[in-house]
């Protein structure tokens, strides 16, 4: 079972934190602080697992982890997975964060935290492996992403896209409703003013 | 902070002034991360999210707030939580948003839901309602997210709620929610199995399921389900095999596939299946050889995902019934995984050899020159496996160099976790093969400065207990704790204001007792030198009362020092020192009192007078090293069949494998690499390895057959009252007066009441008194021990002669072990006698008889050689059972065709619904010659159910007192007459359940845990199904009922 599931960057300022079991929010930031102590003092070229520290739950637990460029990604999981699949699994995830967000960079999971999480929980639910290929994990949240633009209509837009139609709209709105003033009632006219 | 996020924050302004509107409510998000990746220090990261925090909370509870610019603050709300402030305030809102909302906002909501919320918060009850309705929804995304939160958080107690739903998506027609519902479930039988017990029929259709992603997902609640018990899924091993074959074979979509592997993760959870179910199962085995063979020959492509498919076929080949040809092919891939310049694989590498080195020493010894390479690679974690390598491999020829290379290690290590995971394992080696004293001692002094005070409390504790309680020889212990002594003054004469606590308090309990063996040393030294670790300000006060116990203990004689030291105590503000400190001038008064008190060379005492410490109660006889592997494996191969096999393994690694030890370190030498610079190396490993060559490594095989460890404990007093009277050293110290601690005590104590009043009055005559750290002695004089005995003899075990029952059941006695039970036991109602274990010699049996406060689990051990069996010793654990006593566990020596009879009283505090117990019984068949076999078993709480009588007026008080209660439909048995009464009667048959009272179409019915809390339970007729409403002041009670209800009726 995957423990925890954890994104920093080289200076360890957490980017996304995932925990599927149940920590105080004390001894969370602690299992950051620690992986990170635990995770940037190893060279680029060693291997990619480290026995867990105390606070993860002691030495049935492992951290798998790669680096890419200023981010950690780092996996707690226990002894029934399998340290390279784990391994490939941290890949598939990037690769699908770059999909997502057209060349990932650290800004983006910055910014789009709960995107990042939905696009985790396609891959794993509740500890376990849920999806691992990639085309599936984008086909799922991209459908939600249509749900998005599809509901909200205009306001699911990307944010500047919409501010821009807004503010085109928003002279012309009164406009239009000045011309069809005659017939037509308009009881939220106020709330456009 | 990185260049890219520099670069595009100081673009950021110019962006917000671009964007109006709506758009400015993401800013503030923006806004947020810009202030605080411009901070400097912590001190002003905390100011601007206490800013933010009380902006965030005011913006909540304004009316004015839509809806969408809630899902913004929860975004915030995340990054502050994530950073670790508390945010607490918004989980409502949270809670509100997944309610109300529309998809987006219901998102949101449920992702801060359980990102903020764990399964035991109480606001999460709010959301049970919610997620019913989306789990109804036809929405796919609603119903999607809420088996995703219904798999991260939800509360234990309302899972029965969404049970029903949840398995109608089953059938849902789209994979992604089927997927998801398996997963989901498979969470549910994690946090309570007893729940979902019923949909087990489920699980094999999600397993069937034309979509081999759902297939996919159902395997992991095969896997746990395998290896909670693998002997119910064998059935499904020729399912698993064809699927393996199908996915190697290349059968499935092409979407499957990972850079042209087909499904990788699915082959990796398949393995594991299999391997878990083909351990010790020779025909099971034998239906996966084919397909693992295909595997190992499937995956020799070059990317890491088929290293990994590899490394799981290795591990399965290694546990399953061997197949020479599969090992041959196993171990080969090994050596590419241990020489891979990869630095990952050789991690694996290693692995592999550290498991598979239980079976196959040779492989080890073939990767000889690797492995001392990787003890000095640069990476950690590389070295740390391979000590761990080292750890399984060490004997005594070679613990010498192995502990030196731990020592090394742990000396330049500074992670806390590791360095009290080796150093446990550094004591354990050397108290196991110690090749002499001094070497011991050091050794210990490395282990203890080293470990300092993050030890486990049992290091010290075996130490100090094998110095105290000696081997056979008396002559060999004083040497020893000559040398303790000897080395510890030397320690003392540096430097001690570094030296660890624990360290400290070790040496002083030693000084105190042992200093006066050394007689070339003046007493008054020793005292100075503990009077002067008093005087240290770094020394804590617990380990204060350990030195002055010590010197309290070595001050006879020497009145003038004491009393000097006695008075500068005397105004401590410790009250505990004060205390001592005043006995301590009392006892160096007066001799004669301190004569009585402390009598020389028998100085178990002291800090029962202070009565602050006393060790922990450690059960640790120290593990062996092959623990939980069991030896099937020999040197030629399976053990149970050895002529059969043997041939097999033998060839092929004869084939590749060195000779001996000696002939490996010529191979290497002929080797064409230059050998100067390997010089060094290469005798590394001759030390190393030595004694791993074909013709020792029976004795690595099996450990237990190694030469025994040089400081051989002894058997613990409680485990063995009669035992050991036999040794010469014991006797001459067993005029010593008895001691023993708190536990020993209660074992004693639960074990007076059921003996015989003749017995108690021999153990009246030990005195008792507690030791100063935990040492359980029990040194009876003679005549007790006689006494005791024949006590044990005549009243505990039941030693059947040969003749009584060779008559009637010449080859097998199992039949009818339960007439050997003792005359008080017979009565009892018990279960059916079945085998735990047997070998060639002995077998031993079990039977559960079932005591109205108590479970009495009695085991017959039963000899069957011709010859007579000494020394038997049955040791049985069990983590969530407490023993209260026992009986009859040690037999000093067992007749042939004879059997005899020891029984454990288990008590069971918490419920549980299935509890496992291991153990080992260990004989002798010749002197010096022990023998040990595991055996394990399992019980289940219906063992300690008894029923509970009571009226139904007491039935409905009790009921209105309870808190705890559970609800469910059972199946009713419709197949007689009255369907109730029916249904209540195969319960009480099953569960010795008491029927109170059975009015109309309901019926009441009780019972308590042993003599523990009481459940009451409440049935009525609805329909076709029984309505179960369970009550009881445990909270985890009624699950366990339940469950065992549920089984009771599905199994009539």
């Amino acid at each position: 079972m995957i423990k925890a599931i954890l994104i920093f960057n080289n200076h360890g300022k957490p980017r996304m934190s995932k925990f599927y079991e149940h920590y105080t929010e004390d001894t969370e930031q602690q299992i950051i602080r620690e992986t990170f102590h635990l995770v940037s003092k190893r060279d680029e070229n060693i291997c990619n697992f480290l026995e867990g520290g105390l606070l993860i739950g002691g030495s049935d637990n492992k951290l798998i982890y790669r680096h890419y460029a200023t981010l950690y990604f780092v996996f707690c999981v226990d002894s029934s997975e399998s340290e390279l699949g784990i391994l490939d699994l941290i890949q598939v995830f990037v690769e699908t964060l770059d999909k997502c967000f057209e060349n990932v960079c650290e800004l983006d999971l910055i910014f789009h935290v709960d995107k990042v999480h939905n696009i985790l929980a396609e891959m794993v639910m509740g500890g376990m492996v849920l999806e691992t290929n990639m085309s599936e994990i984008i086909t799922q949240v991209e459908a939600q992403g249509k749900m998005e633009k599809s509901e909200a209509g205009i306001a699911g837009a990307p944010a500047r896209a919409v501010s821009a139609v807004k503010n085109m709209n928003l002279p012309e709105m009164p406009k239009n409703i000045n011309i069809g003033d005659i017939s037509i009632k308009v009881p939220n006219l106020p709330s456009f003013k | 902070m990185s260049d890219v996020v520099e670069k595009t924050l100081t673009a950021l302004p110019a962006l917000f002034d671009s964007q109006t509107g709506a758009a400015k409510i993401t800013n503030r998000l923006r806004q947020l991360i810009k202030s605080i990746t411009e901070l400097t220090s912590k001190h002003e990261e905390e100011n601007l999210i206490k800013q933010e925090l009380s902006a965030m909370k005011e913006q909540v509870s304004s009316p004015n707030t839509t809806m969408k610019q809630m899902r913004e603050i929860m975004v915030r709300a995340m990054y502050c939580e994530m950073l670790g402030y508390d945010a607490s305030f918004t989980y409502i809102h949270a809670i509100k948003l997944a309610q109300q909302g529309g998809v987006l906002e219901k998102r949101v909501g449920y992702l801060a839901v359980s990102l903020f919320l764990n399964e035991g918060h109480e606001l999460l009850l709010l959301l049970v309602n919610t997620v019913l309705k989306d789990l109804q929804s036809t929405n796919l995304i609603e119903a999607c997210m809420a088996l995703t939160v219904v798999a991260q958080v939800f509360p234990k107690d309302m899972i029965p709620a969404v049970l029903p739903l949840v398995e109608d998506k089953l059938s849902h027609p789209k994979e992604i929610i089927r997927r998801k519902a398996v997963l989901a479930l498979y969470k549910f039988y994690l946090i309570a199995p007893n729940q979902v017990q019923h949909i087990h029929a489920k699980f094999r259709k999600a397993l069937c399921d034309k979509d081999p992603g759902v297939m996919t997902s159902s395997l992991h609640i095969y896997l746990q389900l395998i290896r909670e018990s693998p002997d119910s899924y064998k059935d499904l091993t020729g399912s698993f095999v064809t699927i393996l074959k199908q996915v190697v074979g290349g059968k499935l979509p092409l979407d499957f596939n990972y850079h042209s592997v087909p499904a990788p993760w699915l082959q990796i959870q398949l393995l594991r299946i299999l391997s878990l179910l083909g351990k010790e199962d020779q025909s099971t085995s034998e239906l996966m050889y084919e397909v693992l063979d295909e595997s190992l020959r499937r995956a020799e492509m070059n990317h890491n995902i088929t290293y990994a498919i590899l490394y799981e076929c290795v591990k399965a080949v290694y546990t399953i019934h061997p197949k020479a040809e599969l090992l041959e092919k196993a171990a080969r891939c090994i050596g590419n995984f241990v020489l891979s310049p990869k630095i990952n694989l050789k991690y694996l590498g290693l692995k592999a050899l550290t498991y598979v080195v239980q079976h196959d020493a040779k492989l080890a010894l073939q990767h000889q020159m690797t492995i001392i390479e990787c003890l000095d690679h640069s990476d950690f974690t590389i070295k740390r496996e391979t000590l761990e390598l080292l750890f399984r491999i060490t004997n005594a020829q070679n613990v010498t160099v192995i502990i030196e290379k731990m020592l090394d290690f742990l000396r330049s290590c500074n992670d806390e976790h590791t360095i009290i995971h080796l150093v446990g394992k550094v004591a354990e080696l050397a108290e196991k093969f110690a090749p002499d004293n001094s070497w011991f001692i050091q050794t210990m002094n490395d282990v203890f400065s080293i470990g300092g005070d993050l030890l486990q409390q049992d290091v010290p504790n075996n130490f100090l207990r094998l110095l105290a309680e000696g081997s056979e020889s008396k002559e060999e212990d004083d040497q020893l704790r000559l040398y303790a002594v000897d080395s510890y003054l030397t320690v003392l004469k540096g430097h001690t204001s570094h030296l660890p606590q624990c360290f400290l308090q070790v040496m002083s309990w030693v000084l105190g007792e042992y200093a006066h063996l050394q007689e070339s040393v003046d007493q008054r030294e020793v005292i100075q030198f503990l009077t002067q670790l008093l005087d240290q300000r770094s020394v804590s006060s617990e380990t204060r009362v350990w030195i002055l116990s010590a010197l309290t203990k070595i001050s006879e004689g020497q009145t003038d020092l004491i009393l000097d030291l006695a008075e500068s105590l005397s105004s401590s503000q410790d009250t505990v020192l004060r205390q001592q400190a005043q006995e301590l001038r009392h006892l160096s008064q007066d001799s004669q009192l301190h004569e009585w008190a402390l009598p020389r060379g028998a100085p178990w005492d002291s800090i029962e007078v202070a009565g602050l410490i006393v060790f922990p109660y450690y059960d640790n006889s120290s593990t062996l090293i092959l623990e939980g592997v069991k030896r099937v494996w020999g040197k030629d191969g399976y053990l149970p069949q050895k002529e059969a096999t043997a041939p097999l393994v033998d060839e092929p690694s004869a084939a590749v494998q060195p000779p001996g030890q000696h002939e490996a370190a010529e191979r290497i030498e002929s080797r064409p690499e230059p050998s100067t610079q390997n010089q060094d190396k290469q005798q590394l490993a001759s030390s190393l390895f030595v004694g791993l060559g074909v013709g020792s490594s029976m004795s690595l095989l099996g450990k237990s057959e190694a030469p025994p460890p040089c400081f051989r404990k002894k058997p613990r007093p409680h485990e063995s009252p009669s035992s050991s009277s036999s040794s010469s050293g014991t006797s001459e110290r067993s005029s010593d007066s008895s001691s023993r601690n708190t536990t020993d005590s209660f074992l004693y104590g639960s074990l007076l009441e059921e003996e015989p009043a003749t017995a108690i009055s021999a153990f009246d005559h030990t005195p008792k008194s507690t030791t100063a750290n935990g040492l359980a002695q029990n040194k009876d004089t003679k005549e007790d021990r006689r006494a005791n005995t024949s006590q044990i003899l005549g009243g505990d075990m039941v030693i059947v002669r040969p003749s009584t029952i060779q008559d009637k059941h010449p080859p097998s006695v199992s039949s009818d072990l339960t007439a050997l039970l003792p005359a008080d036991l017979k009565d009892l109602p018990h279960s059916d006698v079945i085998s735990l274990t047997s070998d060639p010699s002995l077998s031993l049996s079990s039977c559960r008889l079932f005591r109205d406060e108590a479970l009495l689990l009695v085991i017959f051990i039963s000899n069957c050689t011709e010859t007579v069996i000494k020394d038997v010793s049955v040791q049985l654990t069990c983590e969530e059972l407490k023993t209260v006593s026992l009986r009859g566990n040690v037999v000093d020596c067992l007749e042939a065709r004879s059997t005899s009879v020891c029984h454990y009283a288990l008590l069971m505090d918490d419920p549980h619904t299935n509890v496992s117990f291991t153990g080992t019984v260990s004989y002798q068949t010749q002197p010096g010659h022990t023998n040990t076999l595991p055996f394990s078993g399992t019980l289940s709480t219906a063992d300690f159910i008894r029923p509970l009588v009571v009226t139904t007026e007491e039935y409905g008080k009790l009921w209105l007192s309870l808190s705890h209660d559970v609800k469910q439909n059972l199946k009713l048995l419709t197949d007689a007459g009255d369907p109730l009464r029916t249904t209540l009667n195969a319960l009480k048959d099953a569960l010795q359940l008491h029927v109170v009272d059975i009015i109309g179409s309901e019926g009441i019915v009780a019972c308590r845990l042993l003599s523990g809390a009481p459940c009451l339970l409440h049935c009525r007729v609805n329909g076709t199904a029984l309505a179960m409403w369970l009550r009881s002041p445990h909270p985890a009670l009624p699950d366990c009922i339940l469950y065992h209800c549920q089984r009771a009726l599905t199994h009539h």
